[in-house]
């Protein structure tokens, strides 16, 4: 099957360009990108290529970017899958251009054993229409006490290793897992968070979260976790990515570990890129996530850090939760939002807002998860496999979360205004969603 | 400042003095509509001390009291309340009920609401809960208080007991002292008192007086004596020892010494300042107990008075709106 993007606005993170051209797909690979005017009957001569073999899309001068690679996506299989399973998930990254997703394992049971990673697996290829790599637990249930077997869950698939919102907090017990995944070559992914600090916590302290008389924690929390995990990670050498980095004093710390060479990356999440705190408002258990929706300052400096490359990857941290767990006062109500859908039409606020450019945004999106789990995709690049977003940046609309493909429809962004949509996606050359 | 009517029934509060569904907190109150609430409570004083207390203002209307948290001087305020204004008063121990069962707050809200009251006064340990529950039902919700965000009739009566006692309610400074962080009636008092144009301090020690309220325009102050000098009210906060996870203050003794009102520290205040508690007080650990005794300085009973009136007051201006949204509804 051989398809030709045509008239296309190419996003390629890899070279930092943005600029129109054509884009040649065979065998599910990206073959090659071609310049603007290619003549279609023209380039199928030169390559020898059987024209009326060829679907010739027309992009309408439409974006052609890298499919999105989202680390941190929770399917709630096995244990809720009343909330999302991999059938609606992988329909919900369809619709938003996300061609991978690395899913949690904080499931009900954890996925912490090469059984429970085969069952999850065995679901995601029967269901799935996107790509699906799991990650497995670090430690047993994801109770900080004993390392998982991380190298059977290796051979079984898993692609990294965390304990997601649970830190490990016993510090002899992480110590030993760095080293032991180090010898394993495994990525081991962490949540910086002082534990006992933000323990009960619903808002991040300030002005708002007094007036509001909500649980609060300092932001410190955040650096004074990371500033433990680079003190391990010299240490044991291992392989780190942050989960999510949501605070502006946890950047110099994360800055100077690159700089020593520590194999360190780091993530944020869309939510924190582009809500804040006082869009909690009158207790909207929608906005609570964790950490906490941060400052106003706190949003800039960690933008400004994605678009420095300092922070290295953008997550929808898509975690679903039925209306019940949310319809509860605020400190009792579960922390998470569904996002893949929404993952890219928020993305575009950043990009209208002239915070971050396109090539920028895929590279925070596509190319650096991608590369952090050394896949091959995440880029326009000959030999690539043909995972695409084909969106358009300034198509306009209001979000109805019933609207949703996720099973849980908890989305922040409900009501609101947005602007950027996915007209199609394509998973190694195939279409897996259109927009009628 | 009290401004005797010959009958409090036919108070002449228009409705768009106070135009409000609820009660939920001092936040979305103007100035004006505190007035109003005020000046009407200063009537039901009147008529609280007579000695045929009743009204039919509330007649005909059924108040559920829902306290999901103990209480027993706010839950028997806002019964006598009621009772007064001729409504029908239940009260609802929701610890012991199905909270226990496993029912959300919102279906306990439901099922309420199924019954047809009119007046809800509810308590809950969660802040924003109150406002959750009122989006849920069809009658009027007043926030007794909800987890450590607000206290409105508390700083309501708080305010009328100041003013019938300084004469004004506007350009006082004003002494909160002790537990302002985990405490409603802080905040409720910090944001009504602002709103009329005082000047506040919080006086406390950091752990329980956290840096951010000096963004809401208050003072902060963390040796007593320095913060009560020249105040003209003194408003004590009960160190609430079951809100505590531990760790806030090394002990009790400690805490009176350095933070316990006793006459000492209060000969810095103003030789008139007036001594306040919302109770139920702590003798011996935030203030003396010959300072709470004192009936030159304390005004804590008429807080307590006061309170009723207060109650009865924003019950009545709820029921107004109520009855007038549903004549509304039945006339269009």
């Amino acid at each position: 099957m051989t398809l030709l993007f045509t008239n296309a606005r190419l996003i390629n993170p890899e070279a930092g360009t943005d600029s129109l051209g054509a884009l040649l797909v065979q065998d599910g690979k990206i073959a090659e990108t071609l310049p603007e005017g290619t003549e279609p009957a023209q380039l199928f001569r030169a390559r020898n290529i059987d024209a009326s073999a060829v679907e010739i899309i027309d992009c309408g001068g439409k974006c052609l970017a890298p499919g999105i690679v989202d680390i941190g996506v929770k399917v709630c299989e096995p244990g809720e899958r009343h909330k999302e399973s991999y059938k609606t998930a992988g329909l919900a990254a369809a619709a938003g251009g996300v061609t991978t997703i690395v899913t949690r394992p904080d499931t009900a049971p954890a996925i912490d054993s090469p059984e429970t990673l085969e069952f999850v697996t065995r679901r995601a290829q029967e269901d799935a229409p996107v790509h699906v790599l799991p990650m497995a637990a670090l430690t047993k249930g994801r109770a900080g006490r004993e390392m998982t077997e991380i190298g059977f869950l290796m051979d079984a698939g898993a692609v990294a290793f965390s304990d997601c919102d649970h830190v490990v907090s016993d510090t002899k017990v992480f110590s030993r897992a760095l080293t032991y995944a180090k010898s394993c070559g495994a990525l081991v992914i962490a949540h910086p968070q002082e534990p006992l600090l933000s323990a009960g916590a619903a808002a991040t302290s300030g002005k708002f979260a007094a007036l509001r008389g909500l649980p609060a924690v300092s932001p410190m929390a955040e650096r004074m976790g990371l500033d433990r995990d680079i003190a391990l990670l010299e240490m044991t050498g291992a392989k780190y990515h942050a989960d999510q980095i949501t605070t502006a004093r946890a950047l110099p710390a994360l800055e100077r570990a690159k700089a020593n060479g520590l194999d360190i990356t780091a993530g944020t999440s869309i939510h924190h890129l582009t809500l804040n705190e006082l869009d909690v408002a009158d207790y909207r258990t929608f906005f609570k996530v964790k950490p906490p929706l941060r400052s106003e300052e706190d949003r800039l400096a960690v933008a400004e850090a994605v678009r420095t490359g300092l922070i290295d990857t953008i997550s929808s941290m898509h975690t679903p939760q039925d209306e019940e767990s949310k319809r509860l006062p605020f400190e009792e109500a579960a922390a998470g939002a569904v996002a893949l859908e929404t993952l890219l039409p928020a993305a575009m606020r950043l990009y209208h807002a002239d915070l971050l450019d396109l090539p920028v945004l895929f590279r925070a999106l596509a190319l650096n998860p991608a590369k952090r789990l050394g896949l091959a995709s995440g880029r326009l690049a000959a030999g690539a496999p043909a995972d695409l977003v084909l969106f358009d940046p300034y198509l306009p609309f209001v979000m109805d979360r019933f609207q949703l493909k996720s099973k849980s429809q908890n989305t922040p962004y409900d009501g609101q205004r947005m602007q950027g949509r996915v007209l199609a996606t394509y998973v190694t050359g195939t279409p897996v969603y259109r927009r009628d | 400042m009290s401004s005797p009517m010959s009958s409090p029934t036919s108070a002449p509060i228009s409705p768009a003095s106070f135009d409000h569904r609820h009660l939920l907190g001092i936040e979305s109150l103007r100035p004006h509509e505190i007035t109003a609430i005020l000046d009407l409570a200063d009537s039901y004083v009147d008529l609280n001390r007579r000695p045929e207390k009743h009204s039919d203002a509330l007649a005909g209307l059924t108040q559920i009291n829902m306290f999901f948290e103990n209480s027993t001087r706010t839950q028997a305020s806002f019964e006598i309340a009621g009772k007064r204004l001729g409504a029908d008063v239940m009260n609802m121990a929701m610890q012991a009920s199905s909270i226990k069962k496993g029912e959300t707050l919102i279906d306990t809200a439901m099922t309420l609401n199924a019954m047809h009251p009119d007046l809800l006064v509810v308590r809950h340990p969660h802040s924003g809960a109150v406002d959750l529950l009122s989006q849920k039902v069809n009658c009027a919700v007043l926030n007794a208080g909800d987890g450590r965000h607000e206290h409105p009739t508390q700083a309501l009566l708080d305010a009328l007991t100041i003013r019938r006692a300084k004469g004004r309610l506007h350009r006082l400074n004003i002494a909160i002292c002790g537990d302002v962080a985990h405490s409603r009636v802080a905040r409720s008092n910090l944001i009504l008192l602002g709103k009329m144009e005082n000047r506040i301090r919080l006086i406390g020690p950091p752990t329980l007086v956290p840096g951010q309220f000096a963004e809401f325009g208050a003072e902060i102050y963390d040796d007593m004596r320095e913060g009560l000098k020249d105040v003209d009210v003194v408003m004590m906060l009960r160190l609430q020892k079951e809100r505590m996870d531990g760790g806030f203050i090394p002990s009790e003794r400690e805490y009176f010494h350095r933070y316990g009102l006793d006459a000492e520290k209060l000969s810095h205040a103003k030789p008139d300042a007036i001594v306040m508690h919302p109770g139920p007080m702590n003798r011996g650990v935030e203030i003396d107990g010959t300072i709470a005794d004192d009936i030159n300085r304390s005004v804590i009973q008429e807080q307590v008075e006061m309170g009723v009136a207060v109650r009865m007051a924003a019950m009545d201006l709820l029921a107004q709106n109520l009855r007038k949204s549903r004549s509304d509804a039945a006339a269009g």
